[in-house]
């Protein structure tokens, strides 16, 4: 089985160099789209792939490309952007990336910025990525000696320049118009949309934002193809995937596996089942902000369209695992505070109905909760959902609160009536 | 006022950006690396700097986590209490952290060595609990584990 992704990561040894990166076939598809593949024709390939966005909303990546004007009249500087602001909870696996293949990145970013004629890279780091703050900048540092960045990149007439933005911590940095008032240095609050940021993004110019898992699949499909990178997957959707699972599993861990591969695959064997006394009672397939899928849905296969169809979300694809000694409720109250903290307060329903749900869950959990709570935690999932506020947070964060009252609901009322957490 | 260093690093920080007020949370983590924390008096030590009002610049200040607007100990420490260490035993171990230190969550202890902030997830799920002091991070915890760590910082690590 094929692991493109992490073929060259060693997890607990510095990661390759530049040297190493190169024997290992590193630099190639920088060479083979600079001497001879037209940025339309990389786009292209991206497009037939099937790549979509690994930061959890799926859009596939060589249409969000083809939205940047190109051109002689095209307004420069053109922006790409690695968006290394991994704070969804229950998610790691960029972390592995960053640290495990620093060079692998830096390729991606080049070979995806010629695409779209890119004249600047920023990775874009949450701050707590130290280990990868200090190898990414050696990478680049090495790349720019070698002639793969700056001027005139190996005689082609590209330029491009790559740093690296270490952000100042927020989990709004991670929405892609909030990481961008960010990176201008302002409060990481969204932006209308339109204009996108493929049009008017950073300083308002053409700008790409992208994931680091799906950014460092690029050089890989230009190597080998889009074909290549559709048969790695179980379905539909091209690609490997660097899933993961935490919580009280026998193995928590990382592995990168075939696009689709199921839930119950994932826990039973690469995690290794449940610890001993314990039993699955449900997980968040992608992060924080997915719903709930229980013991029924083991079978769903992990990818955007089935988790999509089982009611949830592929997200992150990381895993957080609920056993049944461990309190739903408890679980739902601690996502909902750090939903409710990270609210940037730009808009009101976000800002005021996830402190209240937060409350409503902490009462409940105290044993404090009246019935009628359960219908205003409803409602707030509803009113907090899609279409009601500026950007994808408050949806996301009532994600696990919708579905958890359906799935948990008799935990909930045995709260209520017993007056107590029976867990505690 | 600025120091002649701290202007230094700032101005150098400041020929990155076509525009002053971009560089603004670097300006506040480099005056946050001299200082320790961002007091009032750093804002408008800051502020014409930026090419900004004292009042803007707080209004980043107050925005991002790691930076901090209350007087913070020599050591940081960055304790998670997102879902994956909650699972995992978050309670536990901050428990174990108050009373070894003797302060609340936001506390900093008597001889000014440590404080203990909350944080959220730090990105190492499949070694939970953890918690970060300063630039390290710390996996796996026990109350065994934080306190030889707590031993380490004690005898001098910087």
């Amino acid at each position: 089985m094929e692991k493109p992704l992490t073929k060259n990561i060693r997890p607990g040894e510095e990661p390759l160099d530049l040297k190493a990166y190169e024997h290992a076939g590193g630099y190639q598809a920088l060479r083979k789209v600079l001497n001879g593949m037209s940025p339309k024709e990389v786009t292209d390939t991206v497009k037939q792939s099937n790549l979509r966005g690994r930061g959890g909303a799926g859009f596939p990546t060589g249409m969000k490309w083809s939205f940047v004007p190109v051109g002689e009249d095209a307004p420069h500087p053109k922006y790409i952007i690695a968006n290394a602001d991994e704070m969804e909870p229950g998610t790691f696996k960029d972390r592995v990336l960053l640290e495990g293949d620093p060079h692998l990145m830096v390729e991606a970013m080049i070979v995806s910025g010629y695409a779209i004629g890119a004249d600047i890279g920023y990775i874009f780091l949450r701050w707590a990525y130290r280990t990868a703050e200090k190898r990414l900048r050696k990478a680049i540092g090495e790349a720019y000696q070698a002639g793969y960045l700056g001027k005139n990149i190996l005689g082609s007439g590209y330029d491009f320049k790559l740093e690296v933005h270490v952000s100042a911590g927020r989990y709004m940095c991670g929405e892609e118009t909030g990481l961008l008032n960010s990176l201008e240095g302002k409060r990481a609050t969204p932006r209308a949309k339109p204009p996108y940021p493929q049009i008017s993004g950073l300083w308002g110019k053409p700008t790409i934002v992208n994931n680091v898992e799906t950014l460092c699949n690029v050089p890989h499909i230009i190597n080998k193809g889009a074909h290549w990178f559709l048969d790695l997957s179980h379905t539909e959707d091209g690609g490997t995937k660097l899933y993961g699972v935490s919580g009280k599993v026998k193995r928590p861990g990382w592995w990168e596996l075939p696009m689709g591969t199921t839930l119950g695959e994932l826990i039973e064997e690469h995690a290794g089942g449940m610890q001993d006394g314990l039993k699955f009672r449900g997980a968040l397939p992608g992060g924080a902000s997915t719903d709930f899928l229980v013991e029924d849905h083991l079978d769903v296969k992990m990818d955007f369209t089935h988790v999509q169809e089982a009611g949830s979300r592929l997200g992150t694809g990381t895993a957080i695992v609920l056993d049944d000694k461990t309190c739903p409720v408890g679980f739902i109250a601690n996502l909902e505070h750090f939903f409710a903290q990270e609210s940037c307060g730009w808009c009101t329903p976000c800002r005021e109905g996830l402190p209240w749900t937060a409350r409503i869950l902490d009462a409940i959990e105290r044993g404090e909760g009246r019935m009628q709570d359960l219908d205003l935690l409803a409602a707030h999932s509803e009113l907090l959902g899609p279409g009601n506020t500026f950007c994808a947070l408050a949806p996301g964060a009532v994600e696990p609160l919708q579905s958890g009252l359906k799935f948990y609901r008799a935990d909930f009322e045995k709260h209520i009536t017993e007056n107590r957490c029976p867990w505690r | 006022m600025l120091s002649e260093e701290e202007r230094k690093d700032i101005e150098q920080e400041l020929s990155h950006y076509e525009f002053k007020r971009a560089a603004c949370i670097e300006a506040l983590k480099i005056m946050q690396r001299h200082r320790r924390w961002i007091s009032d008096e750093t804002i408008e030590d800051l502020a014409p700097v930026l090419e900004m009002s004292p009042d803007e610049v707080d209004n980043v200040a107050t925005f991002y986590n790691l930076i901090y607007r209350r007087p913070v100990g020599q050591h940081v420490i960055l304790l998670c209490d997102s879902i994956s260490c909650w699972v995992m035993g978050y309670e536990g171990v901050r428990e174990h952290l108050k009373s070894r230190l003797g302060v609340e969550l936001g506390g900093t202890t008597g001889d000014d060595q440590f404080t203990l902030l909350p944080m959220v997830c730090l990105g190492t799920c499949d070694h939970a609990p953890a918690m970060m002091v300063d630039d390290d991070l710390y996996q796996d915890l026990t109350p065994q584990k934080i306190d030889q760590i707590l031993e380490t910082y004690k005898n001098g690590k910087s």
